[in-house]
């Protein structure tokens, strides 16, 4: 025992030579390491949007605000305006929005509320996370190629001009690529509802039916509502599907069936023909209104989400 | 016997449920139509030859996608280089400084940068690279590229380290292991999976990704391993060829459309699995 | 007369604001074992930790006072040496879950970069496993990850990581309240063997326990050191009042 103790001590006299030790690392430089990194992220943020600004300052410079509502897109006579773009956007954003709602919201209710547990309902939810993982390229080649051709006979069957292409297209595949962003969220927040609550509900006789009308979706309403606005942000940023789909129109779309383009479209098709520094600018300026709307609306979603106390 | 009323109620209510189920079903038809369509047209391209070819000029038969696919593999090598280090950091930042300005404020940068569109990244990957150096490269679309896996990958390595319990530390700490070597060499090994995970899923989402290589990497008919100059990829030339009038070139896109989709499905799929399996037990 | 090996001179500690600790002044006896014990929230928890510094981690922590660690001032060296010296055993235990058994008890010098022969390591595994009670159990084990083992394995594994860095004091915060009383027996069996390799400061809030195992004990309430002295005389006749309402149940 006294053999073991001495060693003991032996060793701890060892520790204790090391009194002014030489770290590789010490703790304060390495904190400061991390804040560095976190600083970093902060001003890749910041210099995106600076850079944008910069960039397309020759375009504030000669349009102003008159960018945003003139529909000009003349890059022959540089003249540029955004409008066409505005509209293309909201409009494709707004009906894919629509028509994915229709889906999502059942699918969430589905999800959240009928078939929880089990083999069908994780395969089905499996298969809705995998629409958001392919990739926006292939949507677009499968949409001109199926869809397109689908939507001319609708068109010459309602006597419209049949480009195949256009807003109609452009929206139904946008609606299919944002289904499961706001279809996850409204699965979650459905499924968060407290048990105690529906069972009142159906402890006074009401339906399931019911009970989701009047229990479940108001309480999950503002749940939804941010994973509509995620969806949103998503659908308005969306560029590959909808270049290829869309037509690539400058001028304000006629209807529906129309050929247009949103932001994302016209600069991903001229980005690089565009000669001239107004041409550049102006396409970037269009980005930078890109960026502050989705940013805007992404923002406002997760501030819903993060009130909700749900993982994002 | 039920009232009236009851009756309807109820009818309303089994008519819900058929409405809701038949919506579901509905919603996931277009994964499979994507699919059968993209494999009945794409698998019978896929040869040998198709993937270690370059592909042809117009009207030549055949060719292939060996470029797009050594292309695809440098432009993730570099984003992986840029985002991973940075990434793992500023997550591990996040996971020790929960509260704190400056921590609260690089969240909010994170989110928000997830939520920027990929045109824009490209935008600026082209602004910050292309125009400074003079021309197309892979440096710049592997920025790009790597713009987008950062968010991705910090979020990942927070969220996994949070979950580390703080007896971990401790029992590290206690032992008079420095604070950076706790860091390093007992948290970041015990959440490892987890930040693998976020890494390959973010590798999944830039897999595919086309817009913000449309003026950084450019694109290339040629082999090249030099990264400053332009480069092809598979989404790239899925998109060229796609939109392009030959329909010699519609068949090579259908091939590589079949390809990449298998890379990137199987990509998400694989770390579904591996995210269950890996879970350190505490 | 004992010894003191740590000697803790108007000890106080403060969460922000609140105070937690209210200038303890202590003699801990080297190579016996001390109990510490009190009520729920009387502060024995924090006291011992301040003794190994980890106290401070927390933000908006502060402590003010004096400890000495055999004449020297642990406030005024490195934290980190300090807790090279003394050791700690936490309530439940927590072995590092992606390292082997071997690598677990020798955690301590890895994870430092000291670097050692092979032998060296082996020698100093075998001896802290046998002192801590374990070694019979797993020394045909030693290279498998230690999540197989029970709880009361597990404490054993983490009360060997500590004793392999040759640590003056051993300090052990509840180590058997998350353990069944088999586990429990083991352990307070090795903890009286323990302590003439060793000091041993043992927080408890089981009276019994401490009846058993110690040869001194404190007890605290509410953040004051309110009585001191052999454990023989204390638990039968308590000088403090408060100590004896402790003692009877009447509080805690």
């Amino acid at each position: 025992m006294n053999h073991s103790r001495a060693e003991f001590l032996m060793l701890r006299s060892e520790t204790k030579t090391m009194r002014r030790r030489r770290p590789a690392l010490s703790e304060s430089s390495f904190r400061e390491m991390l804040s560095i990194s976190g600083a970093f992220v902060l001003l890749l943020l910041v210099a995106i949007f600076f850079s944008l600004v910069i960039s397309s300052f020759p375009s504030i410079r000669n349009f102003g605000i008159r960018f945003l509502f003139s529909s000009t897109w003349d890059p022959v006579k540089s003249e540029f305006g955004a409008f066409p773009f505005l509209l293309g956007t909201l409009v494709t954003s707004f009906l894919a929005l629509i028509i994915s709602v229709i889906f999502s919201i059942p699918i969430s209710i589905f999800l959240g509320e009928y078939s929880i547990k089990g083999a069908a309902p994780t395969f089905i939810k499996s298969m809705i996370e995998l629409l958001a993982g392919v990739p926006s390229v292939i949507y677009g080649f499968c949409g001109l190629f199926l869809l397109t051709p689908l939507v001319r006979i609708l068109e010459i069957k309602m006597g419209v001009a049949p480009y195949g292409v256009g807003i109609f297209t452009a929206s139904i595949v946008l609606s299919i690529m944002i289904i499961p962003y706001s279809a996850s969220i409204g699965r979650e927040v459905i499924s968060l509802v407290p048990s105690d609550l529906k069972e009142a509900a159906l402890s006074l006789g009401a339906t399931r039916f019911e009970v989701i009308r009047k229990v479940i979706l108001p309480y999950a309403s503002s749940g939804i509502v941010a994973g509509i606005l995620l969806s949103l942000g998503r659908a308005l940023g969306e560029t590959m599907a909808v270049t290829m789909v869309i037509g690539n129109s400058n001028f304000i779309p006629k209807g529906i069936f129309s050929p247009a383009n949103t932001l994302a479209s016209v600069i991903a098709n001229e980005f690089t023909e565009a000669t001239g520094s107004l041409y550049l600018a102006s396409l970037i300026e269009l980005g930078l209104v890109l960026f502050i709307v989705t940013t805007i609306i992404n923002l406002i979603g997760k501030l819903i989400i993060r009130r909700m106390g749900v993982e994002g | 016997m039920k009232e009236p009323l009851v009756r309807r109620r109820i009818l309303y209510d089994k008519l819900f449920k058929k409405i809701i189920i038949l919506l579901t079903f509905c919603s996931i038809l277009p994964m499979f139509f994507i699919l059968f369509f993209i494999t009945s047209k794409g698998i019978s391209v896929i040869s040998w030859r198709f993937l270690t070819q370059l592909p042809k000029p117009v009207g030549e038969i055949g060719g292939g996608i060996s470029n797009a696919i050594i292309g695809t593999l440098m432009l993730i090598g570099i984003g992986t280089a840029f985002s991973v280090p940075i990434g793992i950091l500023a997550g591990i930042f996040l996971s020790e400084n929960r509260k704190g300005k400056l921590a609260s404020f690089t969240r909010l940068c994170v989110e928000t940068l997830q939520g920027v569109p990929s045109i824009v990244i490209g935008i600026i990957a082209y602004t910050w690279l292309v125009f400074s150096m003079g021309s197309f490269s892979a440096l710049s679309g592997g920025v790009a590229l790597g713009l987008m896996m950062l968010p991705v990958i910090i979020t990942a390595t927070e969220q996994t380290l949070k979950l580390i319990p703080g007896s971990l530390k401790e029992a590290s700490l206690a032992l008079g292991v420095s604070y950076p070597r706790t860091i390093l060499k007992v948290i970041l090994p015990a959440g490892m999976s987890g930040i693998v995970t976020g890494i390959l899923l973010s590798i999944a989402r830039v897999a595919g990704e086309t817009a913000p290589l449309l003026f950084t990497a450019f694109g290339s008919p040629f082999m090249n391993f030099n990264v400053l100059k332009p480069i092809n990829s598979l989404p790239l030339m899925i998109f060229n060829y796609a939109t392009s009038p030959y329909p010699e070139w519609h068949t090579l896109a259908w091939g590589a459309s079949f390809i990449l989709i298998i890379i990137v499905l199987g990509l998400n799929l694989f770390t579904k699995i591996v995210t269950k399996r890996w879970k350190v037990q505490f | 007369m004992e010894s003191a090996i740590l000697k803790i001179e108007n000890l106080s500690a403060f969460f922000g604001e609140n105070q937690v600790l209210k200038e303890v002044s202590l003699s801990i006896p080297q190579n016996r074992i001390t109990a510490i014990m009190g009520p729920s929230g009387c502060g024995k928890t924090t006291l011992i930790r301040c003794i190994n510094r980890m106290h401070e981690l927390i933000p908006d922590a502060r402590v003010s006072g004096k400890i000495f660690l055999d004449r020297e001032d642990i406030y005024a060296t490195d934290p980190i040496i300090v807790r090279r010296q003394i050791g700690m055993v936490f309530q439940k235990p927590n072995p590092f879950p992606m390292m082997s058994i071997y690598d677990n008890v020798i955690a301590g010098y890895n994870l430092n970069g000291i670097r050692l022969a092979k032998d060296e390591k082996d020698r100093i595994v075998e001896e802290s496993l046998r002192k801590a009670a374990l070694w019979e159990e797993v020394k045909e084990a030693l290279y498998r990850k230690g999540t197989f083992l029970s709880g009361g394995q597990q404490q054993r594994l983490c009360i060997a990581r500590a004793l392999a860095m040759g640590p003056a004091v051993l300090l052990l915060d509840e180590p058997t309240s998350a353990l069944d009383p088999k586990a429990t027996s083991h352990i307070e069996e090795l903890i009286m063997k323990l302590k003439d390799t060793v000091s041993i400061i043992l927080v408890t809030h089981n009276m019994a326990q401490a009846a058993r195992v110690s040869d001194f004990a404190a007890f605290v309430y509410l953040g004051e050191l309110v009585e001191f002295g052999p454990s023989g005389s204390m638990f039968t006749a308590p000088k403090d009042k408060r100590t004896e309402e402790y003692l009877t149940g009447k509080f805690g």
